[in-house]
């Protein structure tokens, strides 16, 4: 069997973030079965819901049978933040009513970073579905190893958890790099974040990403009147 | 319901939630695409999103206490990786690295 040249370079693309989908989803995995959920149901939830931080907190609402109108609640609100990433999200350059299908079905966090990023302005619709399909992979054989191995890691092993902060604080410092120096962003992005954590502390994520989309809108409003007036 | 079919029916609500959020904006934006406003946005939107996510990563954080220090090492350790080589694969594994060797062996900190 001959492997696409474009597969070949997709999982070049995505191999930074293999390396932190993998640890986190045999982290998750091994969650799964501590949970006394059943080996599969690590690589079922992975493969179809693919969004790891929400994920983490249904094995709770699980195991603990919470309502699934709960469930679908709690979900609505933790992956909210995903309506934002239709505004930048290339979906145009991929041409196939299934590849758009999959590819806004595999629209993580880090599938967006990557596609919207500085070095994928030039990506043709294939390199992009195909960079989604190895981050989903990564994430569904991380999920389904670590639960089939979940007895075997030695409790003293803490921590790698880190790894998800770790991708995410390089997507953001490679991100910043884009913005080309544009201080007041991550100023607002860290305020937003800052005032979310205090005053709603259990809904940090959609009440940041609300905050920072207002003051980001707010900012260009301002901006933008400014010099015509002149 | 038994346990298993509980455990099935919440992963497809959850999928379902997921998949709308990430598929329905793009029928709703897509007339709004070429605006001025959705431009000024989307340059500056993955910046802050991705600094919103890291904050939301360390925010059970024990700041008063010392543990504190195992992460925000771990975290100094990538941004300085990351500002010195600018290869992802070598910060994540570093401040990584760095997290799981200092919270297994100091955990009397």
């Amino acid at each position: 069997m001959r492997i696409s040249p474009d597969l070949r370079v997709a999982f070049l693309d995505s191999a930074p973030v293999g390396l932190g989908f993998v640890p986190i989803g045999l982290t998750y995995g091994v969650l799964v079965v501590q949970a006394d959920l059943d080996w599969w149901w690590a690589g079922l939830s992975a493969l179809l819901i693919y969004g790891g931080s929400f994920e983490f907190l249904l094995i709770g609402m699980v195991t603990a049978t919470a309502p699934l109108t709960a469930i679908a609640a709690a979900a609505f609100m933790v992956n909210f933040r995903h309506v934002f990433y239709a505004l930048s999200f290339p979906l145009h350059r991929i041409r196939s009513r299934a590849g758009k299908a999959y590819a806004t079905f595999a629209l993580s966090d880090e599938a967006y970073a990557l596609a919207t990023g500085e070095q994928a302005r030039t990506w043709p619709g294939r390199r992009i579905l195909w960079s989604q399909f190895c981050m989903h992979m990564y994430w569904v054989g991380g999920a389904t190893a670590g639960a089939l191995l979940g007895g075997f890691i030695p409790d003293s092993v803490q921590g790698l958890d880190f790894a998800l902060t770790a991708l995410f604080t390089v997507l953001a410092l490679d991100a910043l790099k884009d913005t080309r120096g544009d201080v007041p962003t991550p100023v607002l992005a860290l305020g937003s974040a800052l005032i979310a954590l205090i005053f709603f502390p259990d809904q940090m994520l959609v009440a940041a990403l609300a905050l920072f989309a207002a003051a980001l809108l707010g900012r260009h409003l301002i901006t933008r009147r400014r010099p015509s007036r002149v | 319901m038994s346990e298993t079919h509980f455990a099935i029916a919440a992963v497809l609500a959850t999928a379902a939630v997921t998949w709308g959020l990430r598929a329905l904006p793009f029928v709703a934006l897509s007339t709004l695409r070429t605006g001025d406003t959705v431009d000024y946005l989307s340059t500056r939107m993955p910046a802050g999103v991705m600094i919103i996510l890291v904050v939301y990563s360390l925010s059970d954080l024990p700041l008063p206490q010392p543990q504190s220090l195992v992460p925000l090492t771990a975290l100094a350790t990538t941004v300085g990786l990351h500002l010195w080589r600018g290869n992802a694969l070598l910060s994540i594994l570093g401040g990584t690295t760095v997290h799981v060797v200092l919270s297994s062996t100091v955990p009397a900190f």
